[in-house]
């Protein structure tokens, strides 16, 4: 408002700085996910430390990568997205700045809390109600951010991207809200308000939706933005794009219960979520192919783009992901899969292949256009981090289908007489082999993002930080 | 089953919200133009111009940057 002679600029202070947060949260959250997969291999790797254990660096890793490194992701680009394409300066820059230190400082308690023990035990939701709480408030001061940009948009449409980003604004604050309602004991304990079957079903309800909303929707905001500029072609079709969002967002509440089939909930509800998370496949696959069918006629460009390399890759592997969860919702596919390592290969396979690379995608886009450069300081550098980390994701999900696979049909073996053919210690032994070929695949992965970082310093290192003026319609002549 | 008691009116009244954005954006002819849009995102020019970083003159690529100085 100072400045009255210079034109609105974007907003891009806060999409610096999350993107550069989101890669190294990335980095951190891998690291843990590289200690982790070493600790099932040599149990020695926790150093005897209560801090350093399984249990408690499994719950890190797992936020590290969805809120901190994802969640870093989805707020750098849906700033970036929303003032692009509403053609406006993000509304209220004190919220905005706010929903960075605020994002930052969950992540940090975040951290010194699971690693300390102390958990509320709920799956992605591990965090203690002082932690959540402060993260309800981040997210609602987000969502004022979002929408207030949204109202003040100076296009008349809005781009299709934006709604896939505020259905996860919104869907993201119900869930959190009604999962982590719970009594307080003191500062660091509380108790669910649910007991029982039915604080699994709202768990669940929580953390399919969580997968739904927060690392599907929001990336498909991304995909539907970066994947048309890299590419420099319109959307496949539009008309489909919107097809995608509604039927996404009306079917995907009613999935969770696929997570908790054979178990003490009704079974009607297990057939209910099987019925919906098949039914999920049809939209799923819509979206994947709009965003894929966009590169047609313009194939030649995957030769020598690595940015578009990233983002159809993380497109093959949601279509291939989306094909999955729906058969490992099948309960006869379920029965041999529940418990074992395949479950494992499927979430990686949606985590690495489709999250991991769509985000990195559209920071090696983002990254240099916030800093006034046409593009990073090595594009060879950024091939290079897509072979590593391709063979790295297809090495970690192989690995695990064969011994989830393994694993399920050595428990369900069992001999003439009834009794079962292996202990199941047998299978855990089966299982190190692949194991190893995992860790081999995560350390992949993670030294990819370790270029990604070296390669984001120097091109930050070359360029300069530059606010961009908002382009007017009506722009006076004065070029 | 009592959680069903709160979270199938909870699922309703968001379906009911959602429904209630969809019919808003239809009635306000947000899907009008169902081609246009998907233009309208690559006209947006958010490619750097030269200039706008100086220190891009020490760069490789800086024998672009004579290029658009009228802007």
């Amino acid at each position: 408002m100072a400045i009255t002679s210079k034109a609105e600029q974007f907003n891009y202070t806060v999409v610096r700085q999350f993107a550069i947060m989101a890669v190294i949260w990335g980095i951190v959250g891998l690291l843990v996910g590289v200690v982790i997969s070493l600790q099932l291999l040599w149990p020695v790797f926790n150093f005897d430390l209560p801090w350093l254990t399984y249990g408690r660096l499994r719950p890190l890793h797992t936020n590290a990568i969805i809120f901190a490194f994802g969640g870093c992701a989805l707020f750098a680009t849906s700033y970036y997205i929303v003032q692009r394409t509403c053609q406006t300066r993000l509304f209220c820059d004190k919220l905005a700045s706010f929903t960075f230190w605020g994002w930052q400082l969950v992540i940090l308690l975040a951290a010194l809390s699971l690693i300390f023990g102390i958990t509320s035990g709920k799956e992605y939701a591990e965090l203690e109600w002082p932690i959540d709480i402060l993260i309800a408030v981040v997210w609602v001061a987000y969502a004022l951010v979002y929408f207030g940009t949204i109202v003040k948009r100076r296009t008349p449409h809005i781009y299709v991207a934006n709604w896939f980003f505020g259905a996860m604004i919104l869907a993201i604050a119900l869930l959190h809200i009604v999962n982590s309602l719970a009594m307080p004991v003191t500062l660091f304990k509380s108790y669910s308000a649910y007991a029982g079957v039915q604080d699994a079903m709202v768990q669940w309800w929580y953390g399919h939706n969580a997968v739904g909303f927060f690392l599907t929707a929001g990336f498909l905001g991304m995909m539907y933005y970066f994947v048309p500029k890299q590419a420099g072609r319109p959307i496949y079709s539009y008309r489909l794009s919107i097809v995608h969002f509604w039927s996404l967002i009306f079917l995907y509440m009613w999935a969770g219960p696929h997570h908790l089939l054979y178990t003490a909930l009704p079974d009607w509800a297990q057939t209910l979520g099987m019925l919906f998370s098949v039914i999920l496949l049809v939209p799923s696959w819509g979206g994947m192919i709009n965003g894929i069918m966009t590169l047609s006629g313009a194939w030649h460009k995957l030769r020598s783009d690595p940015i578009l390399k990233f983002m159809i890759v993380a497109l093959s592997f949601y279509g291939m992901s989306t094909f999955e969860g729906p058969a490992l919702s099948i309960k006869t596919i379920n029965a041999l899969s529940h418990y074992t390592d395949w479950t494992i290969g499927h979430v990686h396979s949606g985590a690495l292949g489709w999250v991991g690379f769509i985000t990195m995608g559209s920071l090696y886009y983002l990254i240099p256009r916030l800093y006034g450069r046409t593009e990073m300081w090595s594009v060879k550098l950024v091939n290079t981090h897509f072979w590593v980390a391709t063979i790295g994701i297809v090495l970690y999900v192989a690995a695990l289908w064969i011994a989830g696979v393994m694993q399920g049909l050595m428990w369900r073996s069992v001999n003439v007489d009834g009794s079962l053919t292996y202990t199941f210690v047998e299978s855990v032994k089966a299982s190190y082999p692949f194991y190893v070929i995992r860790l081999v695949g995560g350390l992949l992965y993670f030294l990819g993002m370790l270029l990604m970082f070296y390669n984001m310093l120097k091109t930050i290192g070359q360029g300069k930080s530059v606010d961009v003026a908002v382009p007017t319609a009506t722009a006076p002549a004065n070029a | 089953m009592e959680i069903l008691w709160l979270l199938i009116p909870m699922s309703v009244l968001l379906v009911l919200i959602m429904g209630c954005i969809f019919w808003w954006s239809v009635r306000s002819g947000q899907f009008d133009d169902l081609d246009g849009p998907a233009y309208r995102v690559l006209a947006d020019d958010d490619a750097p111009t030269p200039g706008m970083a100086s220190e891009e003159a020490l760069s490789p690529e800086s024998d672009k940057k004579g290029g658009a100085e009228g802007g």
